[in-house]
């Protein structure tokens, strides 16, 4: 025992700690200076992460805590998550009439969760962090008091939340029953050495794999998502699109090719199953949607496909190309979302293709940005999602899952079809004399970070490529 | 003269109702109608899972699995205080607490 909280501990545990601190601290801010106070809490973030980068991989808390390479790489997009998050939120709140303290606050302790999440190697870790966002989640969702709309996604959001957890915890409490530890290391080595087509593995199995399944939205267990992107605030559903979903791909990644890598003959099928559904009931879905909200919803549960392919292929090329999915989505998501946000004027929602009709002509900028990260979303070059989808079927097709691949391209067809429809009111569409879009300094600085990223990934992805295959070694 | 063989209550029992309890939570959550009756279901689904630490726990001989029973309790506990929140948010917009009758989005 002896040492009990070591200063290695207190280093790995640092980012969380700032998080928490200017998160309490940030619950009293508003307006500007809610704003002011994420952004600090952001750098220091950023700084502590980028101190515990240039140190290697740190195991902490006996086993509790590690930070390697894929917790940091999962740390540096939430980072950029929130930030963008919060740059965003504010002339959107001005315009709801919802400025209370809390939001910048509850932001940055979602992310508090996310980063034991992307860290964590101890189950009690990982569901305290897993619930830690989610309820916080809960309550950003339904923020707008006001509106009905987002009063139901957030009811939505918290039964069918909870139950998820619920069902997950299930599963992890047999996996400590069947292997009497809660550390992920010891774990894996325990589940290596029992039968694991034994009914109660896979009950265990069963159980957490559909517990993720529902976090990360995948189909069939992605009929939250749609309402709770609609109902939710835009800057929200924009923050719960991205970072919770790469959150929760954290928590998977560690789960399945840490503890449960034994079991792999039993999950990857089901992955792979998951994936296919996604991608299908995704993209078929988008294809009707006239609210650009549940549009992006649908389409987001079609890319959750596309990352679990990477996944599926169960080879290292697969989980790079999931990671790096993950990270240009985040990007190219909040992009869309970014241009969402702006839409959203006084007495506007904003939020329909009507609304986009004409935008061109009103507001070029915005609409050729539009334009980029929809490109971007469907996988076209010269995009950073081009490159990030390329990278996953080079994968499939390494490890000889030709028809998976087939899928995918037959798939990007797809989306492209509804990705076009929002480009085609854009460009084709009658201008309708409107107020302009309601553009803050946040949307433009974070506009042109998110369309610079894109683009420049899509041109120069070698120093990402780097990176992943570092963080994978 | 034992004519009498009582049976000792071990791990499986514990499992079987665990187990049990599950079940019903699920059940629940999906037919009832009323918010707070699904939020109850959930709370017996955290319990079937609490139940099920406490009996490893106890047949393994260590202490892991009370303390994630205790965390799985404050978790618990946090959710229904925020999900009551919500629901009394909902409530005061709509006057209902009926899951059918939340569609404003569609389910």
């Amino acid at each position: 025992m002896g040492n009990f909280y070591t200063s290695t501990d207190h280093f790995a545990l640092m980012p969380a700690l700032v998080l928490a601190l200017f998160g309490c601290a940030g619950l009293f801010f508003r307006r500007i200076s809610g704003v002011a106070m994420l952004l600090a809490g952001e750098l220091f973030t950023g700084i502590a992460l980028w101190r515990q980068l240039q140190a290697g991989t740190i195991n902490a808390f006996n086993g509790g805590l590690v930070i390697d390479g894929l917790g940091l790489f999962f740390n540096f997009l939430f980072v950029a998550a929130a930030a963008i998050t919060g740059l965003i939120s504010y002339r959107y709140l001005d315009i709801e009439d919802e400025h209370h303290p809390e939001f910048y606050g509850l932001l940055m302790l979602a992310q508090c969760g996310m980063f034991f999440l992307a860290t964590g190697t101890d189950l009690v870790t990982l569901f305290t962090g897993l619930e830690l966002m989610s309820v916080t989640f809960y309550v950003l969702v339904g923020f707008l008091r006001e509106s009905r709309r987002s009063n139901e996604a957030a009811l939505k959001y918290l039964l069918l939340g909870a139950f998820s957890s619920g069902i997950l915890a299930y599963g992890l409490s047999l996996f400590y029953g069947l292997t009497g530890t809660t550390k992920l290391a010891p774990m894996a080595q325990a589940l290596a050495a029992i039968d694991v087509t034994h009914p109660a593995v896979l009950l265990a199995l069963i159980t957490t794999a559909a517990g993720l399944f529902f976090k990360i939205s995948a189909a069939p267990f992605h009929m939250w998502a749609p309402d709770v992107y609609e109902g939710a605030p835009t800057p929200v559903t924009a923050y719960l699109s991205v970072a919770s979903k790469a959150a929760a791909f954290a928590l998977l990644l560690r789960l399945f090719l840490g503890p449960l890598a034994p079991l792999r003959d039993s999950w990857q099928p089901v992955v792979t199953v998951v994936a296919i559904l996604s991608l299908t009931i995704g993209n078929l879905a988008a294809v009707t949607q006239s609210n650009i909200k549940r549009l992006l919803a649908y389409s987001s549960i079609s890319h959750a496909g596309y990352i679990l392919l990477g996944i599926a292929a169960g080879n290292e090329t697969g989980l790079r190309g999931a990671l790096l999915y993950t990270l240009v989505y985040t990007l190219m998501n909040l992009g869309a979302f970014l241009v969402l946000v702006a839409m959203r004027r006084q007495n506007l929602p904003g939020e329909t293709l009507e609304d986009f009709s004409g935008l061109m002509r009103r507001s070029p900028v915005y609409a050729v940005l539009m334009l980029l990260f929809l490109l971007s979303l469907a996988g076209i070059p010269p995009t950073a999602g081009f490159v990030a989808k390329a990278y996953l079927f080079l994968a499939l097709v390494e490890a000889h899952q030709y028809v998976l691949a087939v899928i995918g391209t037959v798939y990007v067809a797809v989306s492209l079809y509804y990705y076009f429809r929002i480009v085609r009111a854009m460009f084709a569409g009658d201008a309708k004399p409107e107020a302009p879009l309601a553009i803050s300094w946040g949307i433009g600085v974070s506009t042109v970070f998110t369309a610079l990223a894109t683009l420049g990934l899509g041109l120069w992805p070698e120093p990402l490529f780097q990176w992943v295959k570092g963080v994978t070694r | 003269m034992t004519g009498l063989s009582l049976t000792t209550i071990g791990l499986g029992h514990y499992l079987a109702l665990s187990a049990a309890l599950m079940l019903i939570g699920t059940v629940g959550v999906l037919t009832r109608r009323n918010v707070v009756v699904i939020l109850m279901s959930v709370e017996l689904i955290l319990n079937a899972v609490n139940i099920n630490l406490i009996a490893f726990s106890k047949h393994l001989g260590q202490l892991h699995g009370q303390v994630f029973a205790i965390f799985v309790i404050a978790v618990a506990v946090a959710e229904a205080a925020v999900g009551l929140g919500i629901l009394i948010a909902l409530y005061r917009n709509k006057g209902t607490v009926n899951a059918d009758e939340v569609d404003l989005l569609k389910w």
